[in-house]
């Protein structure tokens, strides 16, 4: 059986440095959950880009009509605590988001933004950045960039990082022939 | 050497001595998968070139989100399930059975010592079961039902050490409450929970679920208690286990170690929009409600409903509220229904739905409108949680829902 509706697996692979031109930041608080991101009776929806149209309804509702490709999220601490629907990353990433930066994140959220190939970025100054900032990352580099000031950003946990260089778990998964688990 | 509860379940899968920060790949005895999150596991399963899943038998599958189906999509996801269950030899539970997370530990499918992974976030509640459970997102369930592992941080353990007697009308979900104020919505972030100490030792399983429910709504990774008579009791028939000792270490080192006295405990209740804003029942006594939620896996069980029927004696629900109860599973319904209860509830005027999440999350039904206001027994008030982001909902326990189902009004259960 094939799977039902194919989502198109949009590769994310970020490069060194991310110059996200004419990219705006759209701010948010602390606390944002996935329901916010995600309201529950759109869940039935497993596309992207469907989910996009209904990201923050009722919570943001001109995100969803005006967010461009390329735009950035930047929320508070605890960003995306709640559900473990990845379809709030999925619409985050249907919206054309591929970079969320947080002063902290729930677990499930960030790991699931990693393997559907949405970069979560932790910076502890996250709320010193503005809502419509021009921003820049440096990943490698450890700083990103908004309206000229510089932040600094915390690295992905290493385990972390050949998920994302393989631009998702899917893709990562497809090289793998099994994993060498411990015991059972 | 001395470790966590935690750190000697993953040891002893992993064959050899891990620590709290250790990254492990580790087998995982049970996967759990709904109406919701399943469709977009099987998919990812299928983008990663997954064709048989890793152990049909180590594979939980039910609908319990939008059951019966609510809408054509739902519908079809059910279709797409259930072909996937024949196909992949998965014994598909369906929607006759209950709230995933209740039907899991009732079937057994979750017990001490085991790692259990669920597309859901609050599969943390097997931790009553002695399990190591956590919730997990879509693809990385795709990643466990094509391998039978997955990645892990042995995460750091949080020690809450209960004591005291509860007094009249208080239980597990004003402590849950009171202790995710104390810790905070994200206190507990990439860490275990682990619930100990006299208060929690005398609970019975139906407490302990409630607790360790909740751990993720201070950002656990789990909530566990270490199996002891009580948790063997309640494996007997369900699995063939032979009861053996899994505790963590006294000198163990823990993340933190909190310590909590229910004696004094008053119903809590969590106000909009988030989880971890308990406040005395008295605090918010007064404030109109215009649905009442008895039901979820945090509190739809036979012991929660029967606590709500005693708070209720033989009077009526308020005419100003609406009263739903869900019980949360099949057999905790039959419980209900033999105690006689359902037609308690029923006769006194609320709408008693089969086993599902109901209105828990918004999605299937009993949605709340712009300016309304919501209490229920579950787990999340979050804005926009139960319906529109207009509407307020509050938390609390069974006692302090029935008490308020019957004046309209959020009430102390002491008082009716
Ligand atoms: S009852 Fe609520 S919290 Fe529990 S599984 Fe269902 S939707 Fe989730």
């Amino acid at each position: 059986m094939a799977a039902k509706k194919t989502v198109p697996v949009k590769r994310v692979m970020l490069p060194e440095t991310q110059v996200l031109k004419n990219a705006r930041v759209w701010k948010f608080g602390d606390d944002i959950d996935t329901d916010a991101i995600i309201p529950g009776r759109f869940l039935t929806i497993n596309n992207p880009d469907e989910l996009a149209k209904h990201a923050f309804e009722g919570t943001r509702d001109e995100f969803a009509k005006k967010v461009k490709e390329g735009d950035v999220i930047v929320g508070g601490r605890n960003f995306g605590c709640g559900s473990s629907r990845e379809h709030a990353p999925l619409a985050l990433m249907g919206a054309g988001v591929k970079v969320v930066i947080a002063r902290s994140f729930a677990r499930i959220f960030f790991r699931n933004s990693i393997n559907v190939g949405v970069l979560p970025v932790v910076c502890p100054d996250a709320d010193r950045i503005s809502d419509g900032a021009k921003i820049a990352l440096h990943i490698k580099k450890g700083y990103l960039e908004a309206d000229g000031k510089r932040y600094t950003i915390e690295p992905v946990p290493e385990f972390m990082q050949g998920i994302i260089d393989a631009g998702g778990l899917v893709e990562y998964a497809k090289s793998l022939q099994e994993v060498p688990a411990c015991t059972r | 050497m001395t470790a966590t509860i935690v750190e000697k379940i993953f040891s002893k899968k992993c064959g050899s001595d891990v620590k709290a920060g250790d990254v492990v790949m580790a087998p995982i005895d049970g996967a759990m998968i709904h109406d919701i999150t399943g469709p977009l596991a099987i998919q990812k399963f299928y983008e990663m070139g997954g064709r048989k899943v890793f152990d049909p038998k180590r594979v939980i599958m039910l609908f319990d989100h939008q059951i019966p189906a609510d809408s054509i999509e739902a519908a079809s996801n059910h279709v797409y399930m259930r072909k996937f269950a024949a196909e992949q030899d998965i014994f598909n539970y369906d929607i006759n059975e209950g709230v995933c997370h209740q039907v899991t530990i009732e079937k057994g499918r979750a017990a001490p010592g085991e790692i259990v992974v669920g597309a859901d976030s609050h599969t943390c509640m097997y931790g009553a079961a002695g399990a190591f459970a956590t919730g997990i997102g879509s693809t990385d369930m795709g990643f466990v039902l094509k391998f039978g592992a997955l990645y892990f941080r042995v995460p750091e353990t949080i020690r809450a050490e209960v004591s005291g007697k509860f007094s009249d009308r208080v239980g597990a979900k004003d402590l849950i409450l009171a202790i995710a104020h104390d810790i905070g919505a994200d206190g507990a972030t990439y860490k275990a929970i682990e619930f100990t100490g006299k208060t929690v030792r005398r609970m019975g399983m139906a407490g302990r679920m409630t607790l360790c429910n909740m751990a993720i709504e201070m950002g656990g990774k789990a909530g566990i208690v270490a199996p002891d008579k009580v948790t063997w009791e309640y494996m007997k028939g369900r699995r063939n286990m032979k009861p053996f000792t899994l505790d963590s270490d006294d000198g163990a080192q823990f993340a933190e170690r909190r310590s909590y006295n229910v004696s004094d405990l008053e119903p809590q209740v969590a106000v909009p929009h988030n989880v971890d804003t308990g406040v005395p029942v008295s605090k918010v006594a007064g404030t109109h409600v215009d649905q009442v939620f008895i039901g979820s896996c945090t509190n739809g069980r036979f012991e929660d409903l029967a606590e709500a029927a005693e708070v209720l004696g033989k009077k009526k629900f308020s005419p100003k509220c609406r009263v739903i109860i869900i019980p949360a599973s099949r057999d905790e319904y039959l419980k209900t229904l033999k105690a006689g209860l359902i037609e308690r509830f029923v006769r006194a005027g609320a709408l008693v739905e089969a086993p599902c999440c109901g209105p828990c999350m918004g999605g299937a039904f009993g949605l709340i409108a712009p300016g309304e206001v919501s209490l229920a027994t579950s787990n999340r008030n979050f804005k926009g949680r139960q319906g529109s982001t207009e509407g307020k909902v509050y938390l609390c326990s069974p006692a302090t829902a029935a008490a308020s189902a019957m004046r309209g009004e959020i009430t102390d259960p002491r008082e009716v």
